[in-house]
């Protein structure tokens, strides 16, 4: 294992490492200590690498992220996996707001709470968050899934594309055109997959699925006060 | 004036300057409908404009170049500041950022292929980076916009150059906007929606809300391309001289000012008409903030919006910008409302000239549309040496007004070289009403 402190190793020195990873691959393993809430931690990497960040993370923590499997052994600020690709990014305590905003794919888990808009504009990408989130989370979200362990608040899923949302607990408020669906044996299955590979004991059972309803689709003069 | 406008001014009738028949047509539109009116194009209003500004060309008091022998430098580097690789263009003429999906791919190829003839760089837009853009573009820009369609660190990697978009001049404060009929299943898919879908670009960036949050995304971006290419910040014109100096100051190498004539593919006739302000008056304010930050030449200026000829080019310039962008006048030079296909225009209810529903995907033209068929009448070879022409044509333009104030270099081009026919234009651009030393915005 390779390690870095980020008191005495500049942010560059240790992305820069981490980025020639991509074209040869000479250790797999990262260790970066020293966090302090420092921004831009192991953002675009592009290879299977397993980095752990030991303390809290400031903004876009792995954002664009790919193939790695990131660590934040803390908290992690705004937009902590920001348009991640692939791979896995694992908060083991609580995220600022927009995380895994417009992600395309891979797997965001957040053990503890999510902030506001979390998985805004999601496009693929799968979100589990062991707490609550809070506002417009999944705002226009496109694709992927969402999941939340704890509470949703205000206006979840504004405005939504084909993201899906599951929800354990009481949902402050449904946003435009996003709508209760009815839970298949489909949904129960995938849901049951999505929480085992993000390490989270819940019962599938216990969630309500949300959707959209596909009536803000298209620009329609009758839907005007919807917007 | 046609025959029944000519006999109603004979027989007394008079029309309303308020109420005239542009207006009237729009109030029953808007009465028969119930939706407001959505086009493409820029601003059609008259507004205060480079026509409004004259050279002073050189005579006794100053010293002219000679026009065919001696050299007048057009290279102008941007992204000196902070990126390892800052971009090198001939011409100081770019192609502004204009998406697949709002344009056919065979427009954007010519764009592609026009641009890279004459050395200067062009700009993807909402959807992501094609490949026949990446392939035909030697110096390619790519846009960062808040709905990140299509957005992915391999195509940021293979950008020249990042463009921060935070507004367009026909737009400012608003999203983009592309309606479901364009949405092919390329766009749908590069754009991760289903077909068919109104797409509607949101008008802020989702994980940052301010300035300060900006300067940490623009990190990120340094960060994950390795420092290697310049970020530009976009602004529609507004506010111009604070969003300037807030834009130095979240790090950008490069800020581009797009002005309210500046051209878009949707959105509401009453943004186009009535947000942002003139390109001629958004130059001096973005000037007079680099140069308080002592930043006027090291943080690069491009100025877009109703560029048409050399003449605005080397105005522009005058003024203080570094360079120019243009996106209407680039279709136009590709064959966009080209007279050949008026028929075709009058078949969709409009006319050569006049046509700006790009919208809805018909273009007689084959640029703003992704029909297949209506997509073929534009060869991207004969498209893209047409625009190249065009390029050629402003550059020399610009070169023969600068050699003629005395210049080998376009950046020599100052605000002592204008003065301006009215007061209106004096006072936004900044320079005296011809024949006075009188600056009205300098003399309060």
């Amino acid at each position: 294992m390779k390690t870095f402190d980020l008191t005495t190793t500049s942010l560059r020195d240790i992305n820069q490492a981490l980025h020639e990873q991509s074209s040869e691959c000479t250790e797999r393993e990262w260790k970066i200590t020293g966090a302090k809430g420092n921004h831009n931690i192991a953002c675009g990497l592009d290879q299977s690498l397993s980095v752990d960040i030991e303390g809290h993370a400031g903004y876009y923590c792995a954002g664009m992220n790919k193939k790695a499997h990131v660590v934040v052994h803390g908290n992690a600020g705004q937009g902590v996996a920001e348009n991640m690709m692939s791979g896995t990014v694992r908060v083991k305590g609580q995220a600022s707001q927009s995380a895994g905003a417009t992600a395309h794919g891979g797997l965001l888990v957040i053990e503890g709470d999510a902030g506001a808009r979390c998985g805004i504009s999601m496009k693929g990408v799968e979100i589990v968050v062991g707490g609550n989130v809070g506002h417009m989370s999944c705002f226009m979200g496109q694709a992927g899934a969402l999941v939340v362990c704890g509470d949703a608040g205000d206006a979840l899923g504004d405005s939504l594309y084909e993201t899906q949302i599951f929800v354990k607990g009481s949902v402050s408020s449904l946003g435009a055109d996003c709508i209760e669906k009815e839970m298949r044996q489909e949904h129960l299955e995938y849901l049951t997959d999505l929480l085992n590979r993000a390490g989270v004991d819940e019962d599938p059972k216990d969630f309500k699925r949300y959707g959209s309803a596909r009536q803000l689709y298209n620009f329609k003069v009758d839907n005007a006060s919807a917007y | 004036m046609s025959d029944s406008n000519d006999l109603n001014v004979k027989t007394g009738l008079r029309e309303s300057a308020t109420f005239d028949a542009a207006t009237m047509t729009e109030i029953r539109r808007a009465a028969e409908t119930g939706i407001y009116d959505i086009r493409g194009f820029g601003a059609k209003r008259k507004v205060p404009h480079f026509d409004d500004l004259l050279f002073l060309g050189a005579s006794m008091s100053r010293y002219p170049l000679e026009g065919y022998r001696e050299k007048c430098n057009t290279q102008v580097t941007l992204g000196t500041r902070f990126a390892k690789k800052p971009i090198v263009i001939e011409t100081p003429v770019t192609i502004a950022g204009m998406s697949f999906g709002a344009l056919s791919a065979n427009a954007k190829e010519a764009l592609g292929r026009g641009a890279s003839a004459v050395g200067t760089s062009t700009t993807t837009g909402d959807g992501g980076m094609t490949p026949e853009e990446r392939g035909q573009s030697t110096k390619l820009v790519y846009q960062y916009l808040p709905s990140r369609y299509g957005m992915n660190p391999d195509d940021l990697r293979k950008a020249d150059a990042i463009e921060v978009v935070l507004g367009q001049g026909a737009k400012p404060g608003g999203g983009g906007m592309l309606l479901g009929q364009k949405i092919t299943d390329r766009v749908a898919k590069m754009r991760t929606l289903p077909m068919g879908v109104d797409q509607r670009s949101a008008c802020r960036h989702p994980d940052w809300t301010g300035p300060d949050d900006l300067a940490i995304k623009i990190q990120e971006l340094r960060e994950i391309t390795d420092w290697q290419v310049p970020i530009y910040i976009k602004v529609g014109a507004t506010r111009t001289y604070y969003d300037v100096k807030l834009a130095v100051k979240a790090g950008a190498d490069v800020i581009v000012v797009d002005g309210m004539q500046g051209g878009t593919a949707a959105t509401q006739e009453v943004f186009i008409e009535h947000v942002g302000i003139p390109t001629m008056a958004a130059i001096p304010q973005a000037v007079q903030a680099l140069q308080e930050m002592g930043m006027h030449r090291k943080v690069q200026l491009i100025v877009s919006g109703g560029i048409r000829n050399g003449a605005d080019v080397a105005k522009a310039m005058a003024l203080g910008a570094d360079a120019v962008a243009i996106g209407t006048a680039a279709l136009i030079a590709l064959g966009c409302n080209h007279p050949k296909w008026d028929e075709e225009f009058k078949k969709i209810g409009s006319a050569a000239g006049y046509y700006d529903d790009y919208h809805e995907g018909k273009d007689p033209a084959g640029i703003s549309t992704q029909d297949p068929e209506l997509s073929k009448r534009l060869d991207p070879v004969e498209a893209g040496h047409r625009l190249a022409n065009y390029l050629r044509v402003l550059t020399m333009e610009a070169q023969t007004l600068a050699r003629a104030c005395g210049k080998n270099d376009l950046r020599n081009l100052e605000p002592e070289d204008l003065v301006a026919l009215n007061v209106e234009a004096a006072a936004m651009a900044r320079v005296p009403l011809a024949g006075t030393s009188w600056i009205p915005s300098q003399s309060y």
